[in-house]
């Protein structure tokens, strides 16, 4: 709680460059906007234009919060222009993505480490499928998987697996390999089978790491299903928003669009969080 | 037909036994080397096996020989999207981005009150996805590669300043003390000791940075790019089935991805050769 003050401060900060930075950017279309009314502008006026503008080019805060309020609360949420349906949306394909690349990642790891054949052909190639920008690969697999019949809700969750996968096998690797070599020798005098060993010993040793690459998978997988709705035509979703905000020239809708997905982040990223602390309480590790 | 999935399956034997044979030898240089290549061979010639004997439509999964030769035949085009996108896209921006996350992270190390509120805000920025920046950037700054680099900078900006913080904190007391017994002011300390022992956090942030920025240079295409580029190139050939193509585009961004971290790996083995996780 100590640093309560100085995030804030920072928040701030960051706030205030927002406005600032409304103001710069905006201005020459304020200019030009009264150049043609052949008026000019006083100061005062030039900052309360850049702050209302139709299509600014960069949204003051208040606007962005007004077209949040807008979309949120006062639409129904069934409605195709809620934002809480296209976080919704975006939301189902991150959350399926995740359970299926945690899925993945864990028995990878569990394979890694107790077969010493995986170990040395897989691990290598784990770390190199993460240098193929498979973001950039995302409308391809969206179309290839559409011509098989797989549309909707798998394609996205896909990509999120592909991303997510790769946090939960680092991280479970290097947590099942935690327990030294001490506790190791205890539960071979114990005459624990390698089953025993891995329920009992490695499995709960290797929590702490098990959520905290959870929470980078999470973000990972969020990032996947955003752009995995871009390619499909802009149908639903905070990524559909952004294409179809960045096609109409529509910043309001795009600032809005990101803010959300930043809120959803902080949802989930803040769930796992939680989560972590209560089962680490529990196991008497935190 | 039959003849192509059974030398999948030779094709799959034989790589497995080889592998679990390299994994029962003595652990040596060679093996560790040996053994992925193995399993990355093994994968392709099942690849090839299965696309032919299945006679997969060459649009849906085109086989490994067809991307090589449509490879070879178009390097111009594959050349030309690789300095756009690679080079002035993702290059300029992660220098920009990574330079000036260090300056940063510099100049805020003065202030502890800023860093105690910078560090958890940065880590928070760092998870979001940035990406979705794509569009405004290309509004800002333009179809050319500035929009692009633009973005870049924007996503390794966070992680790269986060690790600098960090790394910058990673010297302990009892070392600052001796700096002060020999009477080394604050830029001594800093170059002396402070940045020599950041510099593991450092290259973290740079390694993390390579990645995003081969990312963001390509789907920031996606919103709009003069007509090459590596993204431009996907989504068009995407569009034409021209499936092949693509594959081959994803070939180069893999080479580069795969060469750009082996670069920075390298380059801080180098430097902080001293450090636990590097010595061997």
């Amino acid at each position: 709680m100590r640093n309560i003050i100085p995030i804030l401060t920072v928040v701030g900060l960051l706030i205030l460059v927002w406005y600032g930075a409304a103001v710069a950017l905006n201005a020459q279309w304020a200019r030009d906007v009264a150049a043609r009314a052949d008026r000019t502008l006083t100061f005062s006026e030039l900052v309360a234009d850049t702050w209302s503008q139709e299509k600014p080019k960069l949204p003051a805060p208040h606007q962005v919060g007004a077209e949040l309020w807008e979309t949120t609360v006062m639409k129904k949420v069934t409605s195709k222009r809620s934002l809480v349906y296209h976080t919704w949306v975006t939301f189902s394909a991150t959350f399926l993505g995740f359970v299926m690349g945690t899925a993945l990642g864990t028995l990878l790891a569990v394979g890694i480490v107790f077969n010493r054949t995986m170990d040395m052909s897989v691990m290598p190639w784990v770390i190199a499928s993460q240098t193929i920008p498979i973001l950039a690969i995302a409308p391809m697999i969206i179309v290839v998987l559409n011509a098989v019949g797989l549309s909707g809700l798998l394609p996205k969750a896909i990509i999120s697996m592909y991303l997510s996968f790769f946090p939960v096998v680092v991280g479970m690797v290097k947590g099942l390999r935690s327990p030294d070599q001490m506790q190791l020798d205890q539960m071979r005098t114990w005459h624990a089978s390698g089953w025993q060993t891995f329920w009992k010993l490695r499995l709960p040793s290797s929590m702490p790491y098990f959520f905290t690459s959870l929470k980078v998978g999470v973000a990972a997988s969020l990032v996947g299903a955003i752009v995995g709705e871009m390619p499909t035509g802009a149908v639903a979703g905070l990524g559909a928003r952004l294409l179809a905000g960045s096609y109409y020239g529509q910043t309001v809708q795009i600032w809005s669009a990101l803010i959300m997905a930043a809120a959803l982040a902080a949802v989930m990223v803040g769930l796992i969080g939680l989560v972590q602390r209560i089962t680490l309480k529990r196991m008497g590790m935190a | 037909m039959m003849g192509w999935v059974l030398f999948a399956i030779v094709a799959w034997l034989v790589g497995l036994s080889v592998n679990i044979w390299l994994a029962r030898q003595k652990p040596s240089r060679w093996a560790t080397l040996a053994s992925p290549i193995v399993f990355g061979l093994t994968l392709i010639a099942v690849w090839e096996g299965v696309v032919r004997g299945f006679d997969i439509n060459q649009v849906l999964l085109p086989a490994p020989s067809v991307i090589a030769a449509r490879f070879a035949t178009s390097l111009d085009i594959l050349w030309i999207d690789f300095v756009q996108t690679v080079i002035k896209g993702a290059l300029s921006g992660y220098i920009i981005g990574c330079g000036a996350a260090f300056l940063t992270a510099l100049a805020i190390d003065r202030f502890p009150f800023l860093q105690r509120g910078l560090l958890p805000v940065g880590n928070f920025v760092a998870a979001l996805p940035i990406i979705g920046m794509a569009p405004i950037m290309v509004m800002w700054f333009g179809f050319g590669w500035q929009s692009k680099a633009a973005i870049v900078v924007v996503m390794v900006f966070f992680p790269m300043l986060v690790n600098t913080v960090q790394g910058l904190q990673a010297s302990d007391a009892m070392q600052r003390d001796l700096m002060r017994t020999y009477a080394a002011g604050y830029w001594r300390t800093l170059l002396k000791l402070r940045l020599p022992a950041a510099m593991p956090f450092v290259f973290n942030g740079l390694k993390i940075g390579t990645t995003l920025a081969l990312i963001g240079a390509i789907v920031a295409e996606f919103f709009g790019s003069p007509v090459l580029g590596m993204g431009f190139r996907i989504s068009t050939s995407v569009g034409q089935l021209a499936l092949d193509l693509v594959w081959a585009e994803i070939v180069v961004a893999a080479i580069a991805g795969s060469a750009f971290y082996g670069i920075m790996a390298l380059i801080e083995g180098r430097v902080t050769f001293w450090h636990p996780s590097q010595r061997t």
